[in-house]
């Protein structure tokens, strides 16, 4: 029989060093999901269409609610990469946690690698 | 508190001409070196009396507020609201209020206002009679309305029009009464006033002229009926009085000042009246030219020459002004403008006149063919074009005849905004020019109609110079250079109709391949365009081919969070859930479902306003369970969560009601599973009601149907919301083949045609042709493309399945409804409720801090998989 190679796991970097989080399997080009980590904090882990890995806290800072996985990606002219929030909309550069609608605002950005 | 050794401005009156004073001294950057103090007899601070009448229509009193939050404080200036003033003392420079509260002042300024004359008829005191000036008295109306039937409106010209639009929107059978010979005499002519007649009365409103009011018949203290002049009684259980108004310049007489024969206080070219120290400005002064003017324009211009000369700046003088007006009543454009009666010497008309569709224009012009003034009613589309053209001397770049004729029965003609001179004044309530719009976008920068108006003031009256205004600006950008853009997002430059085209005919079934081939960057795409994309694609996707159902492929990455999910996002992360309820019938059984449903799961429940139930605080992976147990009671999904078709509102109809003369119930059901899952720009919503009481409300629709003994009559572009639009008849006594026939093509070429997020009220309204072009193609076929519409629909309607039991009998499709891929089974700890009312809402608090919720798991609930 021939060896399966068994598909690449997501892994993101925590305090307790790199946890794996999905099989890439799991992640459509263009959306997230969302995952638990050790501490017990959520992440939300997104796939582009070129392939990029990002993951950022779950956490939408506008309405406290825990759903960025659930919104949409988009890149700006510039190349940037964001994700829109599914409640009120506000982007956030997924690169550096920006806010690109309101420069007062971040979010917490993970490093993601597939391991 | 703090004494102040700066010259006190007294304003009497806080109307719409005293705001518009007050800004005027704003705009000059010296507001801060006098005290001003505002006497306001009103309970409210400044609103747009000219929208009055949208209040019926749904605006609220704070939607009618007049300047920007915070105005008044900004500057400094202080209100006083419900404090009249009640006498002038001249000599010591003081006004006093009812109250008694004494104020000095340097300078007084005067804007009282108007008062609506009651002719002194017997019985004009009497319960049930009213007058229509303040917002206090369409409380009023409305209250004494409620319940009631008849309504009559003493008076016939602009006001009392406007008065009966009301009293017809309130559902009351309305009657005019007017002395005059015709109806708005002072603005309209004969013929002009006779068209205006027959489509009032089309309207339902009864329309008396030539006749006088000789008294109210009062029946124990209220009005019951009225008697005319001409012996003739009607009976009515409200009177509106409307019949002129009459300046407010009784503080004046009382202190001394010159007031004119006919009342108004007389004020000189600068505002100034027989004190030195006093000001009139508004409908409570008499102009220079003999003139009373009752109209805003005119007031604002008074304002400006008032608060430039306190300012030391040179002052525009106010010699007279243009009593052009353009209004809509009852639905009907009507615009008068310059000299519309041709009385200028050798004025000569050219008239167009249609009876049987309401329409009557005529423009009055010199021998040379320059414009002097002209009157439109029933389309008055050129005014905005042809008013600031008038009087310029100039003769007209196109013959006169050309101008009136409607499309179609000669060339068509239209006047770009290239024909005005710069002096041209285009907005006439601010009087801003031609010259001073383009300015606005050549030297301030400004790129849109909001900036411009914003910067130029130009557009925030009447509003009926908003179209040329947006002409000038495209022009403007256009010529130097910019480009307009009319893409839909970042990465498109085409509108969504050109992609709907785009991808009707290249077949093309991704948002990808599409970016890819058509896009104008490359790259990820963004959040606008995904969805719209998403939605075209499911729209035609038996055409392309795509698959039906929009959780597969590349579409499930295209769809905002609620179509992704298939249910409604709420304010903490968790869905609502929506069952079809086709016209809101249902049986006791699914009712008992739904209930159990409900509680099973815990779930706050509501009935909508569309007439079904609303199920929330459901988590992501209770979603498919929920679902599984209304699938299996015969439930299908109510795309709450789409831009598709929502509900389609029944009344109980002929079935039960003695008054129903077709079965409702049964035409809603029937349209509501016949355009189910239809995805569309916006989302659609309709009725049927079973008669003409209307108690589904289908004029507040998309599209709405009303039976009638003879069948269905179809009405389109209705809309509740923040602005609510009553449908349009579209044809008349289908039957059901024809009603099903049209609402196919209608919807169908809505689809093709319409921006992102367009409702069908904003649709008909933008584009070109309006109503009647909608009904040429959907009605007529003047396309040639009725039967492509109706054959997009029957695919439509033979592909449906139900989204949910499709998602449910799908491993693939359900995956991802788990709140964490790598926990599945573990809730989300942030979705959590508590009580109210017997129910739940959502906790709040808990998300308030993010660390709040950390606790640390055991290893062994985080599976990978
Ligand atoms: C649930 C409901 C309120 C209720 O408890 O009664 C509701 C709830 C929402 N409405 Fe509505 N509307 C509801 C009936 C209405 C109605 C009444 C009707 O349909 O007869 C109207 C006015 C009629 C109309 O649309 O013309 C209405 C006019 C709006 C508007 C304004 C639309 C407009 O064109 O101006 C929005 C905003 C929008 O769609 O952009 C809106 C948007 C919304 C959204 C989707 C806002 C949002 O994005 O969260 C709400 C979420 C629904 C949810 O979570 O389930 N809702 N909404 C009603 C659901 C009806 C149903 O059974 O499907
Ligand atoms: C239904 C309706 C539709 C209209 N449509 C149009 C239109 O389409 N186009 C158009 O140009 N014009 C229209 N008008 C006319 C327009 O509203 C007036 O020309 C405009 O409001 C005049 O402004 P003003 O400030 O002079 O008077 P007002 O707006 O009447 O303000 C005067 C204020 O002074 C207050 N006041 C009076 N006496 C005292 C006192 N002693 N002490 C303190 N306060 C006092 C009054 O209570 C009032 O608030 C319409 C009017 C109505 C009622
Ligand atoms: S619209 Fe007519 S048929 Fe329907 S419930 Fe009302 S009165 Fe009865
Ligand atoms: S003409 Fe009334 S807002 Fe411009």
């Amino acid at each position: 029989m021939t060896t399966v190679t068994a598909t690449a796991r997501v892994e993101l970097q925590t305090p307790e060093g790199w946890v794996a989080v999905c099989d890439r399997d799991r992640l459509t080009p263009g959306r997230g999901v969302a995952v638990l980590l050790p501490d017990g904090s959520q992440a939300a882990v997104f796939t582009d269409r070129q392939g990029g890995l990002y993951a950022v806290a779950n956490r939408d800072p506008f309405t406290g609610a825990y759903v960025l996985s659930r919104g949409l990606l988009g890149s700006t002219p510039e190349g940037r990469v964001y994700i829109a929030s599914p409640l009120l909309k506000q982007r956030f550069d997924l690169s550096t946690g920006e806010c690109l609608d309101d420069p007062a605002v971040s979010i917490a950005v993970h490093s993601a690698r597939l391991g | 508190m703090t004494t102040t050794t700066k010259p006190t401005v007294v304003l009497v009156g806080y109307g719409m001409v005293g705001h518009r004073f007050l800004e005027a001294l704003a705009d000059t950057g010296t507001a801060d070196r006098f005290r001003v103090v505002v006497l306001a007899e009103e309970p409210r601070p400044a609103y747009d009396r000219v929208a009055l009448t949208s209040y019926f229509s749904g605006k609220t009193p704070e939607d009618l507020l007049l300047g920007e939050p915070g105005f008044l404080d900004t500057h400094g200036f202080e209100l006083h609201l419900n404090s009249p003033v009640a006498e002038i003392d001249r000599a010591g420079r003081t006004v006093t209020t009812a109250a008694g509260h004494t104020v000095a002042y340097d300078t007084l300024v005067l804007a009282t206002g108007s008062y609506p004359f009651v002719p002194p008829v017997d019985g004009k005191d009497a319960d049930g009679c009213f007058v229509y000036r303040t917002i206090e008295d369409l409380h009023a109306i409305e209250a004494y309305a409620a319940g009631r039937k008849v309504g009559a409106v003493v008076g016939g010209g602009l006001l009392g029009l406007e008065a009966a639009g009301a009293l017809k929107g309130l559902g009351l059978e309305t009657h005019v009464v007017e002395f005059a010979p015709r109806l708005m005499p002072v603005q309209v002519d004969e013929g002009g006033g006779e068209a205006l007649r027959r489509t009032i009365e089309e309207m339902g409103v009864t329309v008396h002229t030539g006749v006088g009011t000789n008294a109210i018949v009062v029946t124990d203290g209220a009005a019951t009926g009225m008697t005319f002049t001409n012996g003739q009684r009607i009976d009515t259980d409200l009177v509106v009085f409307s019949a002129g108004v009459r300046p407010r310049d009784q503080l004046a007489r009382d202190c001394g000042l010159t007031v004119g024969e006919r009342g108004g206080i007389a004020v000189d070219a600068l505002c100034k009246t027989s004190d030195d120290a006093v000001y009139a400005i508004g409908e409570c002064a008499l102009a220079v030219d003999g003139r009373v003017y009752g109209l805003v324009a005119p007031g604002y211009e008074m304002a400006t020459t008032v608060a430039q000369q306190l300012a030391g700046q040179a002052a525009k003088e106010f010699t007279g002004a243009d009593l052009s007006t353009k209004l809509k009543l009852l639905g009907v454009d009507v615009a008068s403008f310059g000299d519309a009666f041709g009385t200028t010497p050798g004025a000569l008309d050219v008239v167009y006149s249609d009876s049987r569709s309401g329409i009557y224009k005529k423009l009055v012009v010199t021998p040379e063919g320059a414009l002097l003034g002209g009157i439109l009613i029933g389309d008055a589309e050129a005014y905005s074009s042809l008013r600031p053209l008038t009087g310029t001397g100039t003769p007209l770049p196109v013959p006169a005849e050309s101008l009136v004729l409607p499309a179609g029965l000669g060339a068509p003609v239209s006047l770009g905004s290239s024909a005005l001179p710069d002096d041209a004044v285009v907005c006439n309530c601010h009087n801003v020019t031609k010259g001073a719009v383009r300015a606005a976008v050549t030297d301030h920068q400004c790129t849109t109609v909001p900036e411009v108006k914003k910067c130029t003031k130009a557009g925030t009256g009447c509003g009926s110079c908003i179209k040329l205004l947006s002409t000038i600006v495209t022009d403007e950008l256009e010529a130097s250079g910019v480009e307009v853009d009319k893409g839909l997002c970042p990465c498109f430059a085409h509108t969504r109709a050109e992609l709907y085209e785009i991808v009707r005919v290249k077949r093309i079934a991704t948002h990808r391949q599409l970016l890819a081939e058509h896009g104008r960057l490359s790259g990820e795409g963004c959040e606008v365009c995904k969805p719209t994309v998403g939605s075209i694609i499911a729209s035609l996707a038996p055409e392309l081919p795509a698959s039906g159902h929009i959780l597969d492929g590349e579409q499930a990455a295209l769809q905002d969070t609620n179509d992704h999910f298939l249910a409604n996002i709420q304010k903490n992360g968790s869905y609502s859930v929506v069952p079809r309820i086709p016209g809101g019938e249902i049986t006791p059984e699914k009712l008992i479902v739904i209930g159990e449903v409900a509680r099973d799961f815990g779930l706050y429940t509501k009935i909508t306003g569309g007439q079904r139930i609303d199920l929330f605080g459901a988590a992501v992976d209770q979603l498919p369970l929920i679902w599984s147990r209304l699938v299996a009671a015969g439930f299908e999904s109510g795309h709450a969560y789409g831009k598709s078709l929502r509900t389609v509102k029944s009344c109980v109809g002929s079935t039960w009601c003695r008054y129903g003369v077709q079965d409702s119930v049964a035409m809603a059901i029937h349209l509501e599973l016949r355009y189910r899952g239809l995805r569309s720009p916006h989302k659609l919503k309709s009725a049927v009601s079973g008669c003409a009481r209307e108690c589904a409300e289908a004029r507040g629709k998309d599209f709405g149907v009303i039976a009638t003994s003879n069948g269905w009559n179809l009405y389109v572009g209705g809309n509740g919301g923040a602005t609510p639009r009553h449908a349009d008849l579209l044809a008349q006594d289908l039957t059901d083949e024809e009603l099903i026939r049209l609402i196919d093509r209608f919807l169908m070429f809505y689809i093709r045609t319409a921006d992102r997020l367009e409702r069908t009220s904003a649709w008909l309204e933008r584009i070109d042709g309006g109503l009647e072009h909608v009904r040429q193609v959907v009605v007529e076929d003047s396309l040639g493309i009725a039967d492509d519409l109706e054959a997009l629909m029957a695919r439509h309607v033979d592909d449906y399945q139900d989204e949910w039991a499709a998602t449910l009998a799908d491993q693939d499709r359900l995956q991802r409804f788990v709140s964490f891929v790598n926990a599945p089974g573990v809730p989300d700890p942030s979705i959590r409720f508590t009580p109210e009312r017997d129910q739940v809402k959502p906790d709040l608090g808990v998300l308030a801090t993010a660390e709040d919720l950390l606790a640390t798991l055991s290893a062994d609930l985080l599976e990978i998989r």
